[in-house]
């Protein structure tokens, strides 16, 4: 079956998701979509699949448009779809998984459960899955899992699969096996389109690789290309986010990491050896691909989760262990990525969240009572410090905009004398005004000599904070590189190419421009929307 | 990495299969932090509901409602006087009475009745309010009641003491039955993630038959008799009363309470940290709060005050003995006083006395009208579906519902854009 979108367009408020987006998938071709998260590639495919209405543009299967309302409409036209995280019910057997939804009946309505037994039989020998048609799911790892979820779309008669990064929650042996599949089903006839920001994975199975960037194609390229050029084309050109900032003058060394682990209790490695250490007066950016184990990193920093192994020290004294009151209390600041689900609690007023993490100290209690008083002189100085638009401080937070909400949990961190600063994606869906903001006064804590640390996957804000660079790649560092490392290289470096592997690639690359990007016109011109992403 | 725009979408085909626990926490919550307005009307939807259902038990009203063509007069005469003779009677069992008026005191007994009722309903809902203000919900009231009735109670029959010290000593080991009991639920969903709910509803039976048992016992059965009621508690422990009424000591001490509670709450950092666990476990946890120590915290806490529940009952004067029926059915109850009082100190003690209300005019409502006094248990239930259901309350008295609007408009929306499509 050949898919067609053309001029696909879907916007949640002023915010542009999909711009226009056309793209074939040919029958039986393996068509890549890559791009960074948050570029778009996840909202697409939920319209393809009819679980967003697209605000413009139309959906041909082999010329015919159609529309769908709902998955349901999609699956019937043939489309199936395995998400990132699976729709699976854990106690229920394989087979019973495939049957919902539309289970094949006997009479009286009763589920006819060897049909579908034999349905998930007959498909998983066709594929060599090796799937147990009466295993139960909770029991199976999460790479028989995804082919449960194969076959399920497969059983419903799917001629276009979407796999929605399906790499993400798999070891290296699933991946691999993975792909196997994937050739097997395209052989058979099926079309994929495989959603992915890895690149190495693209150029393995791709038939066709689609370029998307904030929420626009911004090129096509053929699976010869290489990563240098997917990568240049992925992460795009910088903008300049403007912050004015004068050179880092480290100090001696704050922060001194080294060896540190983290296994999963899934005994998934999450954070594998990773060693660096942060000076006084320094920004360390950590770049990389969300889902490479930033969060766990910053999780392990502050305690909410103690390392397996290694150590942290900070000041001389060793965290690894500490509680994370403890932690605070020795003088970390810390702004977490997810703002509306850790850094505040919504139904608090702004006052309250700006005590949030030290209200049992002075001077904002004493001896276990609050002091009223002191909790809203340190509310009226931090919004007017933090410039917070607000008509008070007893409005509940999660009445502000993010970037009001974001100054407020910032002016918290801010607002103590700090041992060091940790910041996972500090200006997260923000808009211009609050990101320069936000910027100027991490620069300026960093003036007061803290050591910074700042997680971040948008690599314009890791080249706008950055004094050293640390990419991240599964759980390990590639490498720690200076600022002015061009941005292709750390995009390899984000696809787990060391650095000298990488910089190589870039010199030879930039030694004949003309070879750059099959499809796209030189590379990506510079995008006058990029720096108004909100 | 996500942006604001992919958000909701990779939320929605993420956390659907692991939804389904905190969306019946979240409708719970919603229950127990509904509006004032909610609260009100949930309470007239009863009354009238209540007023059908006196209508039908109602003999005069059935007899007429025979002829009710030929003569509609009687029907309706009957129609008013069975209501507002039954809710008349409630209102004069509950507040004042008109007909026997012979000192101010006498004229308001009924009131003084009401109060004394209210008192184990406001002890318990204020703890079960802090319960579900933190997050928790706590059924374990009545098992908390029966283990504060359990110490305060072998204090007072079995220990002789000098007045004050006694009542003193009273009071301390209902707070520490009481707690010890709210201890085990809290301190195993801290440790292990036991689901409180069932914990605590299983210790409420365990409670039960351990008093049970413990009545069987020479050193809790009154000498020379084999019933399984206590000798009765010393005179020297027993609250004193006001002016011969009913009312005594412990609505003064529930009332201290309720303030502690708000205090606790609202002034506190532990109330601070109590709210924050309550309102976002995730942001309290990276803000260093233990969320472990805030559920036993507020367990221990829910508990004393249940345990204090049990005072009202054996401390009273007259002689008051431990007996298997001591908690009756104020823990669970309590529920209904919390969720009516939105978990607020305020809106409890309201709840509490409106509760203690319809126990105390219950009785002269069946007594002097014939209303069965199962119409009061009915009012009750009703009162907790409508919280319960916000939604239905806002349907019924046709009250905007900002979420539900949105909705509605989003769809208008969709529906209008795909008609232009479709043109």
């Amino acid at each position: 079956m050949r898919l067609e979108l053309r001029q696909i367009t879907k916007r949640f408020g002023s915010f542009v998701a999909n711009d226009a987006i056309d793209l074939v998938v040919e029958p039986g071709q393996i068509h890549a979509l890559l791009g960074e998260n948050g570029a778009g590639k996840s909202t697409l495919m939920n319209v393809l699949f009819g679980l967003y209405a697209a605000d413009g543009g139309e959906i041909l299967l082999d010329g015919q448009p159609v529309r769908f309302s709902g998955p349901g409409e999609a699956m019937a036209a043939g489309i199936g779809m395995v998400h990132q995280h699976f729709m699976l019910v854990p106690v229920f057997s394989v087979a019973e998984n495939v049957a919902m939804g539309h289970e094949p009946a006997k009479a009286l309505g009763l589920i006819d459960l060897p049909k579908s037994r034999a349905l998930v039989k007959e498909i998983s020998e066709r594929f060599h899955f090796d799937v147990d048609p009466d295993a139960m799911v909770e029991d199976l790892p999460v790479g028989a899992q995804q082919r449960v979820e194969i076959i399920k779309a497969l059983s419903r008669q799917a001629k276009i699969l979407i796999l929605d990064e399906p790499t993400a929650v798999l070891t290296p042996q699933e991946t691999d096996e993975l792909m196997a599949i994937m050739r097997q089903l395209k052989a058979a006839g099926t079309s994929i389109v495989f959603i992915t920001h890895k690149l190495r994975e693209v150029q393995a199975v791709a038939d066709a690789i689609t370029v998307i960037r904030l929420g626009k194609v911004v090129g096509s390229a053929a699976p010869t290309a290489s990563q240098t050029e997917l990568a240049s084309l992925m992460v795009g050109r910088s903008v300049g986010l403007g912050v004015a900032k004068a050179p880092a003058e480290p100090g001696p060394k704050a922060l001194e990491v080294s060896d540190l682990s983290l296994v999963e209790p899934s005994g998934l490695t999450s954070l594998d050896d990773v060693s660096f250490a942060v000076a006084r007066g320094e920004i360390l950016a950590v770049a990389g691909v969300q889902g490479n184990g930033q969060t766990e990193l910053t999780q392990v920093l502050l305690g909410l989760r103690h390392p397996t192994a290694g150590s942290i020290r900070l000041d001389g004294r060793e965290l690894a262990g500490l509680s994370v009151r403890e932690v605070l209390d020795y003088g970390v600041g810390f702004v977490p990525e997810d703002r509306s689900k850790d850094g505040m609690v919504a139904s608090f007023t702004i006052a309250e969240n700006l005590v949030l993490d030290q209200v049992s100290a002075a001077p904002f209690s004493k001896a276990g009572a609050l002091d009223i008083g002191a909790i809203a002189d340190n509310a009226s100085r931090q919004i007017e410090q933090f410039d917070v638009r607000t008509r008070g401080v007893d409005t509940p937070i999660g009445t502000l905009s993010g970037g009001n909400q974001q100054k407020v949990v910032l002016a918290r961190e801010l607002s103590r004398d700090l041992r060091l600063f940790i910041a996972s994606q500090p200006t997260r869906g923000l808009d211009v005004g609050s990101i320069e903001f936000i910027h100027a006064r991490i620069v300026e804590e960093r003036d007061k000599g803290t050591p910074v640390v700042i997680v971040s996957t948008e690599l314009d804000e890791v080249l706008a904070l950055a004094d050293r660079i640390a990419v991240m790649y599964r759980g390990r560092f590639t490498g720690i590189v200076p600022p002015d490392t061009p941005r292709d290289v750390l995009g390899l470096m984000m696809a787990g190419v060391p650095y000298e592997e990488a910089l190589a690639e870039h010199k030879a690359h930039a030694a004949t421009p003309g070879a750059l990007a099959a499809g796209a016109a030189p590379a990506v011109p510079a995008d006058p929307e990029e720096g108004a992403r909100p | 990495m996500t942006t604001a725009a992919e958000t909701p979408a990779v939320r929605a085909a993420a956390n659907k299969p692991s939804d389904q626990p905190s969306r019946f926490r979240g409708a719970l919550a919603k229950a127990f932090n509904g509006s004032v307005a909610t609260s009100v009307l949930a309470v007239v939807v009863a009354l009238v509901v209540g007023a059908i259902l006196i209508l039908a038990a109602d003999r005069d009203v059935q007899r007429s409602a025979a002829y009710l063509f030929a003569r509609p007069g009687d029907f309706f005469g009957a129609v008013w006087d069975a209501v507002a003779g039954a809710y008349s009677a409630l209102f004069q069992g509950a507040v004042f009475n008109i007909s026997s008026s012979y000192t101010v005191g006498q004229f308001f007994n009924p009131l003084w009745d009401t109060i004394a009722m209210s008192v184990p309903l406001i002890f318990a809902g204020l703890g079960l309010g802090i319960g579900f203000r933190a997050g928790l919900f706590n059924i374990g009231a009545q098992g908390q009641i029966v283990f504060g009735a359990i110490l305060c109670g072998y204090i007072g029959f079995s220990w002789h003491l000098p007045v004050g010290l006694h009542l003193l000593l009273c009071l301390l080991g209902a707070v520490v039955g009481g707690a010890v009991w709210g201890f085990i639920p809290g301190f195993l969903k801290a440790k292990t993630g036991a689901n409180e709910v069932i914990v605590t509803i299983m210790l409420n039976s365990v409670a039960g038959f351990f008093l049970g048992w413990l009545l069987t016992l020479a050193a809790f059965r009154k000498p020379g008799s084999n019933n399984p009621v206590s000798p009765a508690v010393d005179a020297t422990a027993r609250f004193p009363s006001f002016f011969g009424t009913a009312v005594n000591l412990g609505f003064v001490l529930a009332a201290a309470a309720a303030v502690g509670v708000w205090w606790l709450m609202e002034r506190s950092t532990l109330g601070f940290r109590i709210r924050a666990v309550g309102a976002n476990q995730d942001a309290a946890r990276t803000a260093g709060m233990s969320v472990a120590a805030s559920t036993v915290w507020v367990m221990v806490i829910a508990g004393a005050l249940a345990g204090l529940a049990a005072t009202s009952q054996l401390l009273a004067s007259p002689e008051q003995q431990l007996n298997a029926d001591i908690a009756g059915t104020f823990g669970f109850d309590a529920i209904t006083v919390a969720l009516l009082g939105r978990s607020r100190p305020l809106g409890t003690v309201l709840a509490g006395l409106l509760f203690g209300g319809l126990r105390a005019g219950g009785y002269l409502m069946q007594a002097s009208t014939g209303t069965p006094i199962d119409v009061i248990l009915v009012l009750q239930s009703v009162i907790v579906l409508l919280i319960a259901a916000p939604p239905l309350v806002k349907a019924i008295f046709r009250l905007p519902d900002p979420e539900r609007r949105r909705q509605k408009e989003s769809k208008r929306a969709k529906s209008g854009l795909a008609a232009e499509v479709a043109a």
